[in-house]
């Protein structure tokens, strides 16, 4: 008996398909794909594009590129250390106080139930994301660092200055910009994208897990800790990994606020520069002679690699999270 | 018992005051900007153009021109690519090609925005031996791409599969279903994607710095160095003329209010939207 | 109008086959109802009819449907001109939101790059009238579809369906998602479409099906790893009085499903 197959399936399980698409479906879904290919092109053209302007000075410079204070165009010689370290320092602070707010937001907007107060304060949240880089550096400039320099600097200096290990962030120092300033900036800048990425992972906990638990005559706070928080921890690292990829990769607030000082100061209060800051000032006036161009190429590729990796690795964690509820 | 419950009353009102904590800086901000800016802005504002160093008065017009034409010529190229690749996503997309792009669409969103510049410096500054209007757009269409793409990806998700199929049973090929009943459904919600992208087109500084430059002058010459409001906030907050940081606060507040009200209206519409759907 | 032939139809979800080895014929000019237990295959065996199966992803056909001489999975065959001449309609009333009541009933000719405002105008009030929705709608045209009643809604979306102008109509389950006014109202419609379209309809009410058929297909998956198989298949009046199968008699007396 003759069985014709006949098939015409939009899979790529590996079955035999039969495709008779007419000459729109066509045009249409090669055009879509062509042009989704020009994304991943896209992707694959920065980093090649940067990775060739930084050959130069990583085959040149080798590890002293990342190990050396020296950033001196006149020698041609250009060590990153100080940018690293001030990325790092900054990023950190911002963190230490960004996730605290962020995860206590993403709980609250959680707990309350009436939109009155959730709607409102998700729209401000979201707000906060929109406010341009600029406008935060302007601000941060003229009404935070003068605020933070004249109170909050010598407090710190006073109290915990005085302690042990600890005391060496807080040294005072006259200086007007400082990383503090840019911590604090930045950690303002990063709540609403680990809020809203911690948001998600929290609303896909099941309400019964909770349920089951006030049940038990758990209050909210013992519900939160016992049944949100441990289903949503990975989750949670994925969003604090985001948020450290738009830290590190922040610009020109920063740069705005930090001081721009080529030393590398254990003190928070102490002014400091980063990667994003010294492409954004050094870029326009590079020479094209030496290295420097090269310099700020790789430095640009050290910062998309990082960010990369931390936005791909926060999408497989807060994915997992999520599809271990479903 | 009681221990346990002043435990979770002091949680939650811990909750509460990071909510507090988290939107005060909002509202800092627009107070400042609003008490700083409203003096700056008057009519000479939005006409005159950059004035020398020291000089009182002038204006931010050529970086308002300016903005205009970058971010329109970079929404002009986004916007096409960006959908294409939220269609494709969304009603062709199997398998392992979709999966990858969704996810380059994903991290791309990350890429901090200096390196957009410093990537297109390499590219387009450098090949054309000037840096220009045009290289700030394609510069901000890699941060504008990805925006796109993602929202109008979940906007189109959002056209219930009842009306694909509807359109496909009256014997309509599945490219017309797509843009006749799929796109037009979905209408709104993309529109919001567009206009959360444009959003951030106006705010960035960073990679308008690299490609465009900036220009005391007015320039309508996409091929020439040209000027952009952020870009020139940038400059007059670290300058030493309280005129120019008096300017500083006036672009502030136009750039400021043209992002809220983008960013409120695409709120607004989408809820719409979702409504509409729901 | 022609009969239509089902010879030896399969079909799969993945690796699920949900029906095996189908073989019926529609009779032209008869109203066809297919039922049976939730889950069972034949909304997947009404949409195998004019090639609506195989649209959803992994979906996989074989075997044969031919209508009159036309075998419709034949190798040269456009799945969108089978759709032209069996048009289907949907168990939610899926109005096109964007468009008014009338853009909805010409969407289909539009479409298919039909321009004429006159012909349009006459095409929708013909279909229309033969949904039975023209006396309702007809100072309603250019109001957005979205906005009618779940009615409304679904006769607009059977004249949707009518004015492509097939000569076969496939509902699945038509009326379940509306309210006894309008199901009745949905029934008389078919009851007067039989004199123009051939109708098969899916249905889990069998006293809808009792109603409005003249022929009954009972289908039946009896268990997760067998796909699902046409039990019976009869005039309307012997499936309900004296079924040859006892799994048919046990459905229909309402022991199971």
């Amino acid at each position: 008996m003759e069985e014709r197959s006949t098939t015409r399936s939009v899979s790529d399980a590996g079955v035999p398909v039969r495709r008779r698409l007419r000459i729109g479906d066509l045009t249409l879904r090669g055009g879509t794909v062509a042009v989704s290919l020009g994304l991943v092109v896209l992707l694959a053209g920065l980093l090649v594009v940067l990775a060739t302007g930084a050959a130069p000075a990583l085959s040149q410079l080798g590890l002293s590129f990342f190990t050396s204070r020296q950033w001196d165009p006149v020698t041609n010689h250009f060590g990153a250390l100080p940018y690293i370290y001030g990325t790092l320092v900054t990023s950190t602070v911002a963190l230490v106080l960004a996730l605290p707010v962020s995860i206590g937001l993403a709980l609250l907007l959680n707990e309350v139930r009436s939109k009155w107060v959730r709607n409102p304060l998700t729209v401000l949240v979201d707000l906060l994301a929109a406010i341009p880089s600029v406008v935060y550096g302007l601000w941060g400039l003229f009404v935070l660092a003068p605020a933070l320099n004249t109170y909050l600097a010598p407090f710190l200096a006073r109290t915990l200055g005085k302690l042990p290990v600890l005391g060496a962030l807080f040294v005072p120092t006259p200086a007007v910009g400082n990383m503090l300033n840019a911590g604090v900036i930045l950690a303002v800048m990063i709540v609403p994208i680990i809020t809203a990425v911690t948001r998600e992972v929290i609303a896909t906990v099941p309400a019964d897990l909770r349920e089951a638990s006030l049940a038990l005559g758990a209050t909210r706070f013992e519900s939160i800790r016992m049944a949100v928080l441990p289903y949503a921890r990975s989750g949670i690292v994925g969003a604090t990994m985001l948020g450290l990829g738009r830290a590190l990769g922040e610009t020109i607030a920063v740069s705005m606020v930090i001081g721009n000082g080529l030393g590398i100061s254990a003190s928070l209060l102490a002014p400091g520069y980063t990667i994003p800051a010294v492409i954004a000032n050094e870029f326009r006036e590079a020479t094209s002679t030496g290295l420097q161009h090269s310099a700020l190429l790789a430095l640009a590729l050290v910062l998309v690699v990082i960010a990369l990796v931390l936005a791909g690795a926060s999408r497989l964690l807060v994915r997992r999270s999520e599809r271990g509820f479903r | 018992m009681t221990a346990r419950k002043a435990a979770s009353t002091l949680f939650m009102g811990a909750l509460w005051v990071a909510g507090l904590v988290a939107v005060i800086p909002l509202v800092l901000i627009v107070y400042y900007v609003l008490l700083k800016g409203l003096p700056a802005v008057h009519v000479g504002f939005f006409t005159q153009t950059a004035p020398p160093p020291g000089v009182p008065g002038g204006g931010m017009s050529q970086a308002m021109w300016g903005t205009g034409l970058i971010v329109g010529m970079a929404t002009l190229i986004s916007v096409p690519l960006g959908v294409l690749t939220a269609v494709y996503l969304s009603e062709f997309g199997r398998g392992r090609l979709a999966v990858g792009v969704r996810f380059v669409a994903e991290i791309l969103l990350s890429t901090p925005s200096i390196v957009a510049g410093a990537f297109i410096w390499a590219l387009v500054v450098v090949a054309m031996h000037s840096f220009s209007a045009l290289a700030g757009a394609i510069a901000l269409t890699v941060l504008m791409w990805p925006i796109i793409t993602r929202a109008t990806e979940e906007t189109l998700r959002l056209v219930p599969d009842e009306l694909r199929e509807a359109a496909l049973a009256l014997g309509v090929p599945r490219w017309k279903m797509v843009l006749r009943i799929v796109i037009p459904t979905a209408g709104s919600g993309i529109l919001t994607a567009v206009m959360l992208a444009v959003a951030r087109g106006f705010g960035e500084t960073a990679p308008i710095l690299l490609t465009s430059l900036g220009n005391d002058f007015l320039n309508t010459n996409p091929l020439q160095p040209t000027d952009a409001v952020p870009l020139r906030i940038y400059n007059y907050a670290q300058s030493a003329f309280p005129a120019w940081q008096t300017l500083a606060w006036g672009g502030a507040i136009t750039l400021l209010g043209a992002v809220l009200v983008l960013s409120i209206g695409a709120r607004l519409l989408s809820d719409r939207q979702q409504r509409r759907l729901g | 109008m022609s009969d239509l032939q089902v010879i030896g139809l399969n079909a799969w979800f993945g690796a699920d086959r949900v029906l095996g080895d189908i073989n019926m014929k529609v009779e032209a000019g008869r109203v066809t109802a297919i039922i049976g237990p939730s889950g069972c295959g034949k909304s997947t065996l009404l949409r195998c009819l004019n090639r609506m199966h195989e649209e959803v992803p992994n979906a996989r056909v074989t075997g044969k449907v031919v209508y009159g001489d036309w075998d419709l999975y034949g190798p040269d065959v456009d799945p969108t001109d089978v759709r032209c001449h069996i048009g289907m309609v949907f168990q939610r009333p899926n109005p096109f939101p964007t468009m008014t009541v009338l853009e909805n009933v010409v969407a289909g000719l539009r479409l298919r790059g039909h321009y004429d405002r006159a012909s349009l105008h006459d095409n929708a009030e013909r279909a229309m009238r033969l949904a039975g929705v023209w006396d309702e709608l007809k100072d309603r045209l250019n109001r957005p579809g979205g906005r009618l009643s779940g009615g409304q809604a679904q006769r607009l979306c059977i004249a949707r369906a009518l004015a492509v102008g097939p000569d076969m109509l496939l509902m699945d389950e038509p009326a379940s998602a509306l309210d006894p006014i309008s199901t009745q109202q949905i029934e008389d419609t078919i009851q007067e479409l039989k004199e123009t379209v051939t109708i098969v309809i899916v249905t889990h009410n069998m006293q809808q099906a009792a109603r409005i058929s003249d022929r009954t297909a009972f289908m039946l998956r009896e268990s997760h790893d067998r796909p699902s198989a046409l039990i019976e298949y009869d005039e309307t009046r012997v499936m309900f009085t004296a079924p040859t199968d006892k799994r048919t008699e046990a459905y229909i007396t309402g022991r199971f499903g």
